[in-house]
């Protein structure tokens, strides 16, 4: 980047808003993936979309990589500057803008907290259902931006299903609002859903207008520990078979209920093999009959023992402890490489058991967790990035275990994003046909590409494995 | 070409600062919301435990050139430690930024002025009791002889920078020593008292409050007397060597197998004593010693709800009648785990009701002596504190540390609102509503 464009940037958002020390640059080059990092050439905090609009333009003059970054807690290397440029953060730009009960919408700036607005409207009686276990420090801009999940996904999906509308700045600095606080809309493409979960690759999100629901009335939180992966697995698919949608059905295994325990000190019993979270909402009749039917199901699946939260107090601990899990994995190793291999719903219990196996087969430490009621597995790899030899066999076994994933009708990445991490692996999941109309849209609004390089897109594809799985 | 400063400031990160200690970081971000400086700079990550954490790492690896960005990263860090019990991976934090301090201590070209102060503080004053009573006679001088007056008239103290001056008008008033006699009853309950250094000089009157309540509670308080500052302050400036030097003459002072318990009444201090096991884990000499020491200190809230003080609190009854709240002491919170045990207290005090201070788990920018070395960051954080304290307008806010006292005392004056309320000392507090209630009663 040459002087002069920097002195245009400080120019546009005022020196204050300009972070460009030693220090600074340094702490931008990274996010929460392990392994991966790379540092910017400038950090810049805009006040307005217009500001932004300015922006790139400036960068798709002079060919400046842009990556916006809500606060760095992506998980697939999505929000590391890997091809250095400007880094655009969003901490001048967190307000709440307006909440409309008519309609029942959210609108707001890219860089408020997920918590925020979930206890901002919930005080008003509604409800902002996803819930990424980051989101206490995790931007609603990255969530729209990363599609992000969370662990009320099983009953209330995901965050592309409350984006209304929003204003995005494209990639040569016009402006674009999309959407609005309609219950129907078919006026063309869907372009909204296009940028929800684009990773910043295709224009950066300036304003962001989220749907609502009313805020149930009661929940219930339920745990159950089994003495085996498959009975646990075996449970989940048992509850929806029931016709049962719990709002939380989460699973943590041996080695996870160990960190976690070590993190919280809450009294998990750590002789379990594995333990599974639920939790019901809606009216109080309804909430207690599910409730109750879940804990049956267990049971009848081999629960070693269940129980009921006493407390929402209570409930929100348990919930806190999961969220914390991949983290808490950390104390174990002095690496932690997840991945969020996805698959349908009744194929739980195979995918737990595949994974178990390819541990055992490249002699691989492996912790799992996750969203087992979404089909959504984080199987977390406890490794040590500086021994080679043992870096190669995960990565062995993260390819294998995408390959499974895939073979099972599932996906790649669940709700983490491709990022650059696995960048690589996407055509293993789309196909030829799919990278190419990909990289046709890509390549129709980012001629240049200056928005998030070298993510979503690798030079080239990694060799799918040939694999006699169990052999 | 690596400059030779930079080539030194490697070599002592590496030798400082334990490799496996930064890879038990996996920059979740979970420490963020946590962090006092990531909030006040409108999250800079490298003003964040993370931030810190990767710069060290740089500095270890020649990632990052050593400058002035890097060192005010490090220096900005208010050790206030409560990124660690918001970390799900057990990073030990106050661990790596002590030996980050050390690391640059060493390889650092210091002024010959930073020489001397250093030399004066950490050899002089606060290595020794005695300089310490001294030093604290002229302030007591300055204060009974008339001097403060006629100071703060002629503005003498306009000559220094701002904070000085307002860190002047919160200096409590010193009461002249007395000598004190062990008392020797016979009890089921030993209790050796660490008085601290500044506990012992500027804060003479809270100490003997301390030891009447214990007393009153039923425990024998022994005194030893060769006892030294903790070495808390050396500890957190890079100076760890003449931290453990001022360890090893408080295990001697304290050497006895008789104590149940030994108390301190200043949460920075008492996580200091608590950590006198692991930072001298390796001491052939000292390691068990140390172990023993850090096993049996207990701070004063603690301690008296042991000795049954709730309990007695609860039967005084009384109306409700003024606001109190409560400011943590970060090291108290974050390195002991102790936060119900002050508030259970407050909540049973006659006389007032308790009302949870905002963030009050949050550093009020006091932090050791942070609030000299970095007086512009310390105000804005102070300042954030004081919004709740304002909203809220409690006649008392309790503290449990002399820093965290005068800070407070701080900022209330700050604000204009020195009538309206006071901070005041946790044992102060007790002492004085349980003889309010006693004469009332």
């Amino acid at each position: 980047m040459t002087v002069h464009s920097k002195d245009l940037f400080v120019s546009i958002v005022g020196k204050e808003n300009v972070k460009d020390t030693q220090a600074q640059l340094l702490a931008y080059s990274y996010d929460a993936t392990a392994n991966f990092q790379a540092k910017p050439d400038l950090v810049v905090s805009p006040r307005s979309t217009e500001e932004i609009a300015e922006i790139v333009k400036i960068c798709a003059r002079e060919q400046i990589p842009i990556v916006s970054r809500g606060s760095g807690t992506n998980l697939a290397a999505g929000t590391v500057p890997s091809k250095g440029g400007l880094i655009v953060l969003f901490n001048n730009m967190d307000k709440i803008l307006e909440v409309d009960k008519e309609n029942l919408t959210i609108t707001v700036q890219p860089g408020v907290i997920t918590q925020d607005i979930c206890n901002f409207v919930e005080s008003n009686g509604l409800f902002y259902p996803p819930d990424p276990s980051s989101m206490k420090i995790s931007t609603i801009g990255g969530n729209v931006s990363e599609n992000s999940g969370g662990l009320r996904g099983l009953k209330y999906g995901v965050t592309k299903d409350y984006v209304k509308a929003m204003t995005v700045v494209l990639p040569d600095g016009e402006t674009l609002k999309l959407g609005g606080k309609l219950a129907k809309d078919v006026a063309g493409y869907d372009l909204m859903s296009l940028f929800v979960g684009a990773e910043g690759t295709l224009g950066i999100i300036t304003e962001i207008t989220l749907k609502l629901i009313p805020l149930p009335i009661s929940k219930k939180t339920g745990i159950a520990y089994f003495n085996s992966l498959e009975a646990a697995a075996e449970t989940v698919s048992a509850i929806i078979a029931d016709k049962i949608i719990p709002v939380t059905l989460e699973f943590m295994d041996k080695g996870t209920i160990g960190a976690v325990e070590d993190f919280m000190k809450i009294g998990l019993p750590l002789d379990a093999e594995a333990m599974l979270l639920m939790e019901q909402d809606g009216n109080e009749e309804q909430v207690e009959r599910d409730i109750q039917q879940m804990i049956r199901i267990a049971e009848l699946n081999g629960a070693t023992s269940t129980a009921l939260a006493s407390s929402n107090e209570e409930a929100e601990v348990l919930k806190t402890g999961r969220r914390a899990a991949l983290s808490a994995l950390a104390r174990k190793r002095p690496t932690t490489i997840l991945e969020d291999a996805t698959v349908p719903r009744s194929e739980i219990a195979n995918m737990v058991k595949a994974i178990q196996q390819i541990s055992e087969k490249y002699d691989v430490q492996i912790s799992t967790f996750g969203h087992a009621g979404d089909g959504n597995l984080h199987p977390t790899c406890l490794t040590d990035v500086r021994d080679e030899d043992e870096m190669l066999r995960v990565e062995q076994a993260l390819a294998e275990i995408f390959h499974i994933a895939i073979e099972l009708g599932g996906t790649i990445t669940g709700e983490h994003g491709v990022g650059e991490m696995k960048a690589p692996y996407l055509e293993w999941k789309l196909g030829e046909s799919g990278i190419r109309v990909m990289k046709a849209i890509k390549q129709s609004m980012d001629p240049q590409n200056i928005m998030n390089p070298g993510k979503m897109f690798a030079k080239e594809t990694k060799m799918r494995l040939v694999i006699n799985n169990g052999q | 070409m690596v400059s030779e400063l930079q080539q030194r400031m490697q070599d002592s990160f590496v030798e400082h600062v334990d490799e496996e200690l930064l890879m038990d970081c996996m920059r979740c971000g979970f420490c963020l919301p946590a962090c006092p400086t990531y909030l006040a700079t409108n999250q800079d990550e490298s003003h964040s435990p993370r931030g810190r954490i990767a710069l060290m790492k740089a500095m270890r690896d020649g990632d990052v050139v050593w400058d002035g960005s890097v060192e005010d990263s490090f220096d900005m860090c208010l050790g206030c430690r409560a990124c660690e019990p918001a970390c799900p991976a057990g990073v030990q934090y106050g661990v790596l930024i002590e030996e980050t301090r050390v690391a640059v201590q060493q390889a650092k070209p210091i002024s010959i002025t930073e020489k001397a102060i250093r030399k004066t503080t950490f050899d002089g004053v606060f290595a020794d009791q005695k300089k310490m009573a001294a030093g604290v006679k002229l302030v007591q001088f300055y204060q009974k002889s008339g001097l403060q007056k006629a100071t703060r008239k002629i503005g003498f103290l306009n000559l220094f920078p701002p904070f000085m001056k307002q860190m002047e008008a919160v200096l409590p008033t010193i009461e002249t020593k007395k000598k004190r006699e062990p008392v020797l009853k016979p009890s089921s309950l030993k209790v050796a008292f660490f008085s601290g250094c500044l506990m012992d000089t500027l804060f003479q009157e809270t100490n003997r409050k301390t030891i009447e309540m214990l007393e009153w509670l039923g425990a024998d308080i022994v005194l030893p007397k060769e006892q030294q500052c903790c070495g808390a302050l050396h500890g957190h400036s890079g100076e760890m060597e003449k931290g453990m030097r001022n360890a090893k003459a408080n295990l001697k002072a304290f050497d006895s197998d008789d104590f149940d318990y030994i108390v301190n009444n200043a949460g920075g201090c008492g996580a200091f004593l608590s950590e006198y096991g692991k930072h001298l884990e390796k001491d052939p000499q000292f390691a068990e010693k140390a172990a023993e020491f850090s096993r049996k200190t207990i701070d004063i809230s603690s301690l008296f709800v042991k000795l049954g003080l709730t309990a007695k609190l609860k039967q005084m009854g009384g109306a409700e009648e003024s606001l109190v709240t409560y400011q943590d002491s970060c090291h108290l919170r974050n390195v002991n785990g102790v936060f119900l045990e002050p508030r259970s207290l407050l909540q049973d005090t006659p006389g007032f009701e308790y009302k949870e201070l905002i963030d009050a788990g949050s550093c009020c920018g006091s932090a050791g002596i942070y609030n000299i070395l970095q007086p512009e960051m310390a105000k804005r954080i102070l300042d954030a504190k004081m919004k709740g304290v304002k909203e809220m307008q409690p006649a008392i806010v309790v503290t449990s540390n002399p820093g965290c006292l005068m800070q407070m005392q701080m900022g209330i004056q700050n604000e204009g609102l020195e009538k309206e309320m006071k901070a005041v000392h946790i044992v102060d507090f007790l002492y004085d509503a349980i003889h309010q209630n006693q004469t009332q009663g």
